[in-house]
């Protein structure tokens, strides 16, 4: 294949490493934390948004999707997309149960 | 043309000789075979269990054996058929032996990763057998491993959960380097609108082996977690909710319906236009409709579910979303109708098998239509139609799409031919045998006969004994086959590169291939259903 890289691999500093760190750290934290309140409704929404949050900062930063071409980013977004339409339509069922 | 080259038969590529030289080799077409070995070896134990389950039916009460052991039986069957022989029988077996050389390729783009997978593979097998004959005793609970009896019986569950974990990780190994290798190794000239509908097959099963597999890897899990740890995820008593583990079985397990399915739509697209001596009809359709049934068949999974006591709401949207994928797959069957339309018709072997698909795929698939409208599906849900639905689809389908593979394609890769005439025969007794022994089902299901149970009225059993009948035909059909292949491979007239007078890249490379594939550079700039100037060997 070809011998010429398309594109040098990104090397993230260890400051901007460390903020996410600390971040995600953080995130774990209030995860913990609010998980002893209870929000009726709202508890699976907050966990899901703390969840999706960490999850991001992981992808864009330690797995460099942030740095990737539009293609490579397009590709793991469709990736999370179906993710979440796999959970948004289980709770088609979850949602609805007995009414 | 002449043959100036070894084959791979004879050229390993490595120092290694023997059997050593095919443990380790990286080659796809080796890796082919050895998938192809291990999965025609299973579908015989698959096979006799399946004659067992027909035979303790033929008549009300023990027939051979006890209620475990057919419990056991029936799960092995399902089992060993689903994760071991059907899933990866086209794609990792005539997957790994085609598609490189039908991209102009010399390898897939992982070729250990390739060898990894067959290694999981393996590893994975031994292991459900292991789980056979170790804990206490062989699973009992159904290939579906449905809380709470999983998360409670006492037989080996447990390491079979494990097996299937480690099958997964193959599968989803064997999608990546598919994807891989049809986005980075397209020989010069091949565009996307060149590729082989068997190869785009592949593209869309490997999109739906990545993504949904790691999604019974994770439900597989959690299921020895339960059992294991006694987590309370599916346990209402620990807050858990058992129809969950079902949401989540089949998000994985209904796409793993098309991973089956898909690429023997492949195998008729491309069989289809060679036997007919035209270029297909509506070749993008066809492409395009296998990434359709990739996506919808992904958002249809709840359609198993709709007598488990989920919400109404869902029971109407999955129900109204299953519906939706009949289109695509009626797209590929009015193509391949069309393609044979006013074509110059030769009824070879692969073809018959090939006709034999759209026949039993479409039985299986309207009759999927009854399953999939809610209220019709609360009247025939678990009872014997969806046993006969299933095995038109699967067998009929996928069975008879890899029969029709193997007659295309093998003869290329062991350079001898079978004998045409006995292909024929072994054909018409499979398809008589398989309807005798599925068709009645269908009745006996409509009728209220419940799927797995040891016993029966005695109603039902005039339709179980022309089951089991129409069972031994089968068997003799697909014994008949598997010998006159084995025999011609290994004693039948040699052929020259390309018998069939086919298009595609794999026939234009000599017979047997050699070790990278190509003598010469291959031309993919051609259509791979144009036909013109070229014609079959002899």
């Amino acid at each position: 294949m070809s011998e010429n890289h398309e594109h040098q691999h990104h090397i993230l500093s260890i400051k901007t490493a460390g903020i996410i760190l600390v971040l995600l750290l953080l995130l774990t934290g209030t995860t913990v934390a609010v998980s002893r309140i209870d929000l009726g409704f709202l508890n699976v929404a907050v966990a899901l948004t703390l969840a999706v949050t960490k999850a991001l900062l992981v992808i864009l930063f330690f797995m460099h999707m942030k740095y990737e071409n539009r293609f490579m980013q397009m590709i793991v977004f469709l990736c999370f997309l179906l993710l979440a339409i796999f959970i948004g339509m289980t709770f088609f069922d979850l949602a609805y149960r007995g009414g | 043309m002449s043959n100036n080259s070894l084959s791979f038969w004879e050229d390993s590529g490595s120092s290694r000789s023997g059997i050593m030289a095919w443990l380790t080799t990286t080659d796809h077409k080796r890796i082919g075979l050895m998938y192809m070995y291990i999965i025609l070896a299973m579908f015989i134990a698959g096979l006799c269990l399946g004659l067992a389950i027909r035979l303790e039916l033929i008549a009300p009460g023990r027939t051979i054996m006890d209620a475990q052991t057919y419990n056991t039986v029936f799960t092995l069957h399902g089992v060993i058929m689903i994760f071991i022989v059907v899933i990866p029988s086209i794609p990792a077996a005539i997957g790994n032996l085609v598609l490189p050389i039908q991209l102009g390729a010399e390898d897939v783009a992982f070729p250990r990763l390739n060898l990894f997978s067959w290694y999981l593979y393996v590893g994975g097998t031994l292991l459900a057998l292991v789980s056979l004959f170790t804990g206490g005793g062989a699973p009992d609970t159904g290939w579906t491993f449905y809380v709470p009896f999983s998360e409670f019986t006492t037989t080996n569950v447990s390491v079979a959960v494990i097996a299937v974990f480690i099958l997964g990780f193959s599968s989803i190994l064997t999608g990546l380097n598919f994807i891989t290798t049809i986005h980075r190794l397209r020989a010069p000239g091949m565009t996307w609108t060149k590729i082989p509908l068997f190869t785009w097959s592949l593209y869309a099963t490997g999109w739906i082996q990545v993504l949904a597999t790691p999604v019974l890897g994770i439900t597989v899990l959690l299921i020895f977690a339960e059992r294991v740890l006694g987590v309370g995820l599916f346990d209402p008593n620990k807050g858990g909710d058992p129809i969950l583990y079902q949401h989540l079985f089949w998000i994985y397990s209904h796409p793993a319906v098309y991973i089956m399915i898909l690429p023997a739509m492949g195998v008729v697209s491309d069989i289809i236009p060679v036997f007919a001596r035209k270029p297909i009809f509506g070749y993008k359709a066809i492409a395009f409709s296998s990434l359709m049934i990739a996506f919808a068949g992904s958002l249809v999974w709840a359609h198993h579910m709709f007598t488990s006591g989920m919400s109404d709401t869902a029971v109407l949207i999955f129900s109204l979303l299953t519906f939706v994928v009949a289109i695509p797959s009626a797209i590929k069957v009015f193509n391949w109708t069309a393609t044979l339309y006013k074509g110059s018709i030769s009824v070879e072997p692969p073809l018959l098998y090939a006709l034999g698909f759209i026949f039993l795929f479409s039985v299986g698939g309207l009759t999927g239509l009854i399953l999939g409208s809610a209220g019709t599906d609360v009247h025939v849900h678990d009872t014997y139609f969806v046993v006969s639905h299933f095995h038109y689809v699967i067998f009929g389908g996928t069975g008879f799409g890899m029969f029709a593979a193997a007659h295309f394609w093998l003869p290329k890769y062991y350079g001898r031919m079978y004998n045409k005439k006995i292909a024929k025969i072994a054909f018409y007794i499979l398809f008589v045998g398989f309807n005798l022994l599925y068709f009645p089902l269908f009745i006996i299901g409509l009728e209220g006969m419940p799927r797995r149970y040891y016993d029966y009225l005695p109603q039902y059993q005039e339709g179980h004994v022309i089951s089991t009948v129409g069972s031994w035909i089968l068997a003799v059909g697909i014994i008949i086959m598997l010998v006159n292949l084995w025999r011609g491979f290994t004693k039948g007239e040699k052929v020259g590169r390309n018998p069939w007078g086919a298009a595609t890249l794999e026939w234009a490379t000599p017979t047997p291939p050699p070790l990278l594939n190509f003598d010469e550079e291959p031309d993919a700039s051609r259509k791979p259903y144009d036909f013109r100037g070229i014609t079959p060997d002899e």
